[in-house]
């Protein structure tokens, strides 16, 4: 299948948005079925889709509205293949309920949040980054999801593909999160050589259907991740959202199973957080203000940090590309040389939160605050670093 | 058809291991399981291929008891969950079981699109006229008039007509019938299994526990009688509008059985066309 991928895309050099680097991942990830509901700024994601899927044997399906899309998606994916939706904040907000249920029974798909400007209906075109606490907490109960955050349109193709991976080897929902900014960015990418590319598959069930347990753990491998039976395959799977045994049948009384499923289902990625939690970071060997920062955000604030440095102030920088699940531990590590830390998002203050629960209080955490759309100037950071917050 | 044992269906077609089953006594849900699995045996059709999908509702609870894939989904969206099954796996045979709320209020927008795409899957629908699983409100189904632990007083809201919405909607196999209608409930099903497309079997259903007691109706069997004699047939139904009488019954029996191509085998045909 991926040399169909080859031929049909052609250039290995594209001048592209970040919608459609979206798509691109997606292919080169083997994901063959979309389900989607028009949204901006996601919707290239959508027609992106819709043009590649019937040529390479997936299936490409506008559904009635983002509950249907994310259902779909969840329902295809039960089939063994690979899954995916987009949409942006009001979107996002009505698929909340089914991404519990793909936590739940452990199905995986990507969820791609291109972020606008919100609450509610909000700034259609504009770029925010006000889901992030959504993306970890929008659905109901214990859970943990993955989150990841590009900073620019060749890290989102690079990501999409490591989104599906994280699905597949986790079975989670794995969400990733742009903003119109990057959703609506051209810029110069270069696609993978394919046969280089990492493209992880669920394990499959490996004992036979007599004795195999949809979400009994340890047949072949330590990991907390059940092994897979599609539908289909004889192997007769029940998926329920209900709480549920190894067998999968309904057991919704019990706090010993319900407890040994929960942290099960939070424990088999936050065991591999040492795997799962990418960052990126600079001149931190002598910093003593950092200042930290996610998708978009990043741009600015790396600028920002160089023009302190030649300013001559002691200040580094961290990216966090795994934004969920948040890594306290690295975090305190990394941070703890720092008298402040600088927290600049396109939102009122949401990644701060676990930022200064990781720190203790002896360190200062400043939130730089930026809303309305326009992405922070590298001046608006740098103000921060330098102390002046007028 | 085949006057089969029940002693064979059970062992052949259930999840021994999940028995016995939550629904009330007098509940219909389980003999529409029952007529369900009957036809299926009829049709020989292959177990390992199939998945049962629902939502959530007494009704919703069937597929956790039939040895075969079974996708328990959330409330309202069996539909658009089975869609994504069948579109990725069109060898799938796909039968959705689902209740009068789920199919008509929560799910009512799936179950309206998945019809207009004409999906090739089979949904059951089991309207016992109210919310069994939460103790008994009103659905969108409740005739006028009826009580309903959130409708005291009666329920002043006209009800949803599940069959004649799909029959509207444009879905190409349409049948109702009541759980007083074995025979021809399996029929049914048998031509809704083979029958491309969307196809809609509505089964009028016992709730003594709810619907009975909160309208002092009486037992299962006085519900199964009142279900015969509140319906009429279509044959009989229609033979009335050529003389020019009507009648406020419930109209039943095969409502719609035309040809009409799924979404799966148009698709598949313009995807061979791309190439």
């Amino acid at each position: 299948m991926t040399n169909d991928v080859i031929r049909l895309l052609g250039k290995k050099n594209l001048f592209i948005q970040g919608d459609d680097a979206v798509v691109y991942g997606a292919l080169i990830a083997d994901c063959r079925f979309f389900a989607g509901y028009p949204i901006t700024p996601a919707t290239e994601v959508a027609e992106g889709m819709a043009l590649w899927m019937p040529r390479l044997g997936g299936v490409y399906v506008q559904m009635e509205d983002e509950i249907a899309s994310i259902a779909a998606v969840i329902g295809a994916s039960c089939t063994g293949v690979k899954s995916m939706t987009a949409t942006s904040g009001p979107g996002f907000s009505l698929m909340q309920e089914c991404i519990g249920y793909s936590c739940m029974a452990e199905i995986p798909c990507v969820i791609v949040n291109v972020q606008r400007g919100g609450p509610s209906t909000g700034q259609p075109t504009e770029a925010a980054q006000g889901d992030v606490m959504q993306a970890m907490w929008g659905t109901h109960g214990d859970h943990q999801i993955i989150a990841l955050a590009p900073k620019s349109v060749q890290e989102t193709l690079d990501l999409t593909i490591e989104a599906f991976n994280l699905s597949e080897d986790y079975r989670v929902p794995v969400i990733l999160l742009l903003d119109a900014e990057i959703g609506h960015m051209r810029e110069k990418v270069v696609l993978p050589e394919i046969i280089n590319v990492k493209v992880d598959d669920r394990v499959p069930a490996t004992i036979g259907p007599d004795k195999y347990r949809p979400y009994r753990t340890g047949f072949t491998r330590t990991s907390k991740v059940p092994e897979f039976a599609p539908f289909g395959s004889g192997y007769r799977t029940y998926v329920t959202g209900l709480t549920h045994d190894k067998r999968g049948f309904p057991v919704t009384t019990s706090a010993e199973v319900h407890e040994e499923l929960v942290r099960r289902l939070v424990e088999k990625v936050q065991d591999d957080m040492d795997i799962i939690w990418y960052h990126e970071d600079s001149f931190l060997e002598d910093a003593e203000i950092i200042v930290v920062s996610y998708g978009t955000t990043a741009r600015p604030a790396v600028s920002a940090v160089k023009m302190a440095r030649k300013n001559g102030i002691k200040v580094g920088h961290i990216r966090l590309i795994t934004i969920w699940p948040f890594h306290y531990e690295k975090m305190k590590e990394v941070l703890k040389n720092a008298h402040t830390v600088i927290v600049p998002e396109m939102n009122l203050g949401q990644m701060v939160h676990p930022i200064r629960e990781a720190v203790g209080k002896n360190t200062k955490v400043i939130s730089a605050p930026k809303i309305g759309g326009a992405i922070h100037t590298p001046y608006d950071i740098l103000k921060f670093i330098e102390g002046d917050k007028n | 058809m085949s006057f089969i044992s029940n002693d064979i269906i059970i062992d052949k077609y259930l999840r021994k291991d999940m028995l016995p089953t939550i629904f009330c006594t007098g509940c219909g849900i389980g003999s529409v399981m029952n007529f369900s699995l009957r036809a299926i045996h009829d049709l020989n059709i292959d177990m390992n291929k199939t998945v049962f999908v629902s939502g959530i509702g007494c009704s919703s609870r069937v597929p956790g008891y039939i040895y075969s894939d079974g996708l328990h989904s959330l409330h309202g969206r069996a539909i658009a969950y089975a869609t994504g099954v069948k579109l990725a796996n069109p060898e799938l045979k796909v039968i959705v079981f689902t209740g009068d709320g789920d199919c008509g209020a929560i799910g009512g927008n799936h179950f309206l699109h998945a019809i207009r795409r004409n999906v090739d899957i089979t949904v059951i629908s089991i309207n016992n006229f109210i919310y069994g699983m939460t103790g008994g409100q009103v659905a969108p189904t409740t005739p006028l008039k009826s009580k309903t632990t959130t409708t005291p007083y009666g329920n002043i809201e006209y009800p949803i007509d599940l069959s004649m919405t799909a029959k509207v909607i444009g879905a190409p196999y349409v049948a109702r019938w009541t759980t007083a209608h074995p025979v021809q409930c399996i029929n049914s099903i048998k031509k809704a299994l083979q029958k491309t497309g969307f196809s809609f079997v509505e089964v009028l259903s016992p709730c003594p526990t709810s619907y009975g007691r909160l309208n002092k109706m009486g037992t299962a069997l006085d519900l199964t009688k009142h279900f015969k004699e509140s319906t009429i047939n279509i044959k009989l139904y229609e033979k009335m509008l050529a003389e020019g009488k009507t009648t406020d019954k419930m109209v039943i029996g095969e409502l719609v059985d035309i040809e009409k191509e799924d979404f799966n085998t148009k698709y598949k045909r313009f995807c061979g066309e791309l190439k």
